[in-house]
């Protein structure tokens, strides 16, 4: 009746998931209970869970985000106390329960803290800067929005009943075929990620689509803000990336779970297909996380400086030719599984190659501020700790791109701190700074600066305590996922990594406090203008928030930085004079497709993983009827009157008038 | 294990690519640094002697230098990296005094099998060689993946189930020094360390003839004794029954090694190997 599920699954015997989980369980209860009492379920749910409307959606995506940093966090600096004290003995976690950690930390960090973070400020701000009034395919973004979510359940839900992998972030076969890895831990793994990933790539179609077909008036390619162009790029990595992964994991499926032999030790499975297979999608992965940071520094940095971004058409070039190399350097990745030197050494430099582009990303970043007017803004601030950490991780990781360099840094702490070293100081700052930059445009009201700035110096500081003496832990022969170990050398490093990862949590609760403080001050952080920072792009062409409808009339673009050249003509002020004639807008209904599509994933996947297949039945007819349902609505879009969008529109104008400066004036 | 401390000429050769490839760069990196420090310092909005620039958006001249710039870097580093990789290919011979010594390394859940073919010997989680002779090593796995590290002696391999990857080192000082997997392996994987005792090629045969003494004989039954999970905290040695055991091994006559036991605790769906511990 329940498969492979019985009382056994709940590990009674082991006090820390037990006890996490029970926290966590009580803090849902408590908040629907509240949700509930309180009367807010209605509010939640038209508003909130069937919203199609792409800023909820990216706003939900930085939420599940957020939350998982700090399950991804919690893990980190389980893993960091038990390296420091794991000196000649056990430390406080035995080997199934680290390993178990480490395969966690790096799936719950790169699936879903990185991916949903940068996808939720894409869908947040990219139809706002391309002047339109939503994504391409609405109803699919909640879908891909859910589905996400559901992997992220599914993963937390591994750390009470059953287990996780207990292989490492990519589960390697032979380790991860049912003969060396005969529990569900692995099965939680693939069927998260299959889930989530049908969630990113229809976010990845959608928004190739949407930056591809809607552009308002005038916005064609070369007059696109950054952020758009790195979107496209990411976006395009993805349809063309994440398929390898979902078939990658199937065949893995297919081995643990019909006796496939793709890749087994037996049979002609092999194991070299799946570390080819599973990098072929994981070098692009790493741009589809860092490339839209970059679009939010090129953003950052020329609001910030008071310029133009520099050298636009070069930023282009450079954004899509890391867009196709990326996809040709995967082997970079096991030049120690003996392929000859003329593979290796091809794959070296192409990945080498990789570095032109960004480092001239580096550089017009850096000549955008020349001459600029810089102000010291959270955001900038994220901007510049960024330029400089991640040209150390860009040092580092040419440095593991030379294949005899490689011979002896493959999987060392060296290669732990590089890819920590461009993933928090390129993603997680890019992000953090995505997060400060936009969040008056999403919320209404700024940040608090000074919570703000604290956040960015004790994350900053503390991600070079925690991961300099990573890097010299690797140059002394430490390799990475050892649960204990007896080289007393190696020691002093770890303590000190521990110490960093204090300061990185002083960061983040900093982040937190950030967070509460605003919203208690919210009144007095009030932003009425609709352009806090004095930007340049169409998303500070509206309010804040903006309306559902985003643009009661789509803008007119006549070059690159729109509404930096409105202001400077003083359009706005002309719009603002003549009463505009206003019209109906059509807008997309809500719709619960997303969500209940997602509860059907949900209980397939948990069918699945533990080998229940009534159920597993019961939730692929039920995602199914769902799709079929919705594929056979009469009405999709509803209407809002002119009057109504005037009536919206003129209190928006009334609140901006005079308050929006002249372009240069400040 | 300082990776900055080489014991034979692969290492050497190794670490001082790394250490060349990183002065390369910061040729560039620590002026692109300071200058990311400086414009942003001087061109703050408070400072009234910055001249303001706002037109200042293109220019083909710092287009041309700073696409050259990283390009230039490259070509340079990547003719580094074509002629390390071909000079340091793992499986190139690396000339040393007297007959090379034959290695066949297997790693198995959760230790390390050293097989000497030509002395008909073996042992675990030990491996002495003489200095200044070549190490021809072939190295597989009975079971998962595993890397085959000596960070002293450099360059690292894979060792993967039916499959053989080749290995040349030399050791050029008498000494201890420490070896271990870089790929993480299961529960056991950190008790994977081995010891390298490198020996003068004086002593080499003695130790040898010592070894040959050993009671314990490894072959195929032993073997597969030997493979189950768990951990050897003894540095066992044997006598080599067949000298082609590896071959039977690399080519999966002896069939993978099993995993956890199912019906034992490491196989139950939370809990994990407890002889781990």
């Amino acid at each position: 009746m329940l498969g492979k599920l019985d009382w056994s699954a709940i590990p009674f015997d082991q006090p820390i998931p037990l006890i996490a989980g029970a926290i966590v369980l009580v803090a849902i209860l408590a908040v629907l209970i509240w949700v509930v009492a309180k009367g807010h379920l209605p509010y939640l749910w038209h508003e909130w869970i069937t919203s199609v409307d792409h800023k909820r959606i990216g706003v939900m995506y930085i939420l599940l985000a957020s939350v998982m940093l700090l399950r991804g966090g919690s893990d980190a600096i389980m893993m960091r106390i038990q390296q420091a004290v794991a000196y000649q003995s056990q430390g406080f976690l035995p080997p199934e329960h680290y390993n178990q950690i480490f395969s966690a930390h790096g799936t719950i960090m790169i699936f879903f803290v990185a991916m949903p973070f940068v996808i939720g400020l894409m869908n947040l701000i990219v139809p706002l800067q391309l002047g339109v009034r939503d994504v391409a395919f609405p109803t699919l973004n909640s879908v891909g929005f859910w589905l996400t979510a559901t992997g992220a359940l599914l993963v937390n839900l591994s750390l009470v009943v059953g287990e996780f992998a207990r292989t490492g972030w990519l589960a390697f076969p032979p380790l991860s075929q049912l003969s060396y890895s005969p529990g569900v831990g692995v099965d939680y793994y693939a069927w998260s990620l299959q889930i989530s990933g049908v969630g990113t790539l229809v976010a990845g179609i959608n928004l190739v689509t949407t930056v591809l077909k809607l552009r308002t008036k005038g916005m064609n390619y070369l007059r696109m803000p950054m952020f758009c162009w790195t979107t496209l790029a990411s976006n395009l990595l993805i349809v063309a990336a994440f398929p390898i992964l979902t078939a990658t994991l199937a065949m893995l499926l297919l081995d643990r779970y019909l006796g496939f032999h793709f890749f087994t030790n037996e049979a002609g499975g092999n194991v070299m297909m799946f570390m080819n297979l599973i990098w072929a999608w994981g070098h692009p992965e790493v741009y589809i996380l860092v490339l839209p940071a970059f679009g939010i520094f090129s953003e950052v940095v020329s609001t910030f400086s008071g310029k133009p971004l520099f050298g636009y058409r070069s930023m282009v070039l450079a954004t899509m030719a890391i867009c196709v190399i990326s996809f040709m350097v995967w082997l970079h990745h096991f030049f120690t599984m003996g392929a000859g030197p003329d593979v290796n050494a091809i794959f070296g430099i192409a990945s080498m190659i990789i570095a032109v582009p960004t480092g001239v990303k580096i550089y017009n970043w850096l000549f955008t501020m020349y001459g600029g007017r810089i102000r010291f803004a959270t955001p900038m601030l994220w901007a510049v700790g960024f330029m400089v950490t991640f040209i150390i991780g860009g040092l580092t990781g040419v440095l593991v791109a030379v294949p005899p360099a490689d011979f002896m840094l493959h999987n060392s702490m060296f290669l732990v701190a590089h890819f920590h070293n461009v993933i928090i100081g390129g993603v997680l700052f890019g992000a953090f700074a995505g997060f400060e930059y936009w969040f008056p445009k999403a919320f209404g009201f700024r940040l608090d600066e000074r919570w703000g700035k604290a956040a960015f110096w004790f994350t900053f500081l503390g991600f070079y305590v925690t991961f300099l003496p990573l890097y010299i832990a690797g140059m002394l022969g430490m390799t990475r996922r050892l649960q204990h170990y007896d080289v007393a050398a190696w020691r002093p490093w770890m303590f000190v990594a521990a110490f960093g990862v204090l300061i990185l949590s002083i960061g983040v609760i900093c982040q937190i406090m950030q967070i509460v403080v605003s919203i208690r001050n919210r009144e007095a952080l009030r932003d009425r203008t609709g352009d806090p920072w004095d930007g340049r792009s169409l998303e500070w062409a509206t309010s804040s928030p903006p309306p559902v409808f985003n643009f009661a009339f789509y803008p007119d673009v006549r070059g690159e930085d729109a509404y930096w050249d409105m202001k400077a003509s003083a359009q706005q002020q002309s719009l603002e004079h003549e009463p505009p004639e206003y019209r109906d807008i059509e807008m997309p209904r809500n719709s619960p497709t997303g969500f209940i599509c997602a509860f059907f994933a949900t209980i397939m996947g948990f069918a699945l993983i533990w080998h229940i297949w009534w159920m597993v039945i019961l939730g692929g007819i039920g995602a199914f009827a769902t799709f079929v349902v919705f594929a056979w609505r009469d009405h999709d879009e509803y209407v809002i009157p002119a009057d109504e969008v005037a009536a919206i529109d003129r209190v928006n104008l009334e609140e901006r008038r005079g308050l929006v400066s002249m372009a240069g004036t400040i | 294990m300082n990776l900055l401390d080489p014991q034979g000429p692969v290492a050497a050769a190794n670490s001082t690519i790394l250490v060349d490839s990183v002065f390369i760069m910061l040729a560039i990196v620590v002026p692109t640094i300071i200058a990311i420090l400086g414009f942003a310092f001087w061109f703050r909005a408070s400072n009234p002697k910055a001249r303001f620039q706002p037109d200042f958006v293109y220019s083909g001249r710092v287009e041309m230098v700073v696409w050259a710039i990283p390009a230039l870097t490259v070509i340079l580093l990547g003719g580094v990296a074509w002629i390390g990789s071909h000079q340091l290919d793992p499986a190139a011979p690396v000339p040393g005094t007297g007959s090379p010594v034959r290695i066949q390394a297997v790693s198995l859940d959760w230790k390390w099998l050293f097989i000497y073919p030509d002395q008909r010997i073996a042992t675990v989680n030990t491996l002495t060689v003489p200095a200044g002779a070549e190490l021809n090593f072939q190295l597989t796995s009975s079971s998962v993946m595993n890397v085959f590290f000596i960070p002293q002696l450099g360059s690292m391999i894979y060792t993967m189930n039916g499959m053989v990857t080749r290995l040349n080192l030399r050791a050029d000082n008498e000494g201890k020094l420490k070896g271990l997997s870089a790929h993480f392996s299961g529960d056991g994987f950190p008790d994977m360390m081995f010891d390298v005792n490198v020996v003068s090629p004086l002593a080499f045969p003695d130790w040898v003839a010592a070894t040959a003494k050993t009671d314990a004989v490894l072959n195929e039954e032993s073997y597969t004794k030997l493979m189950q999970q768990g951990i050897e905290k003894n540095r066992l040695t044997f006598r080599l029954d067949d000298p082609r055991l590896f071959d039977l091994i690399a080519t999966q006559h002896i069939p993978p090694g099993p995993g956890p036991d199912l019906l034992s605790d490491a196989g139950r769906p939370h809990s994990g190997a407890h002889d781990a511990r």
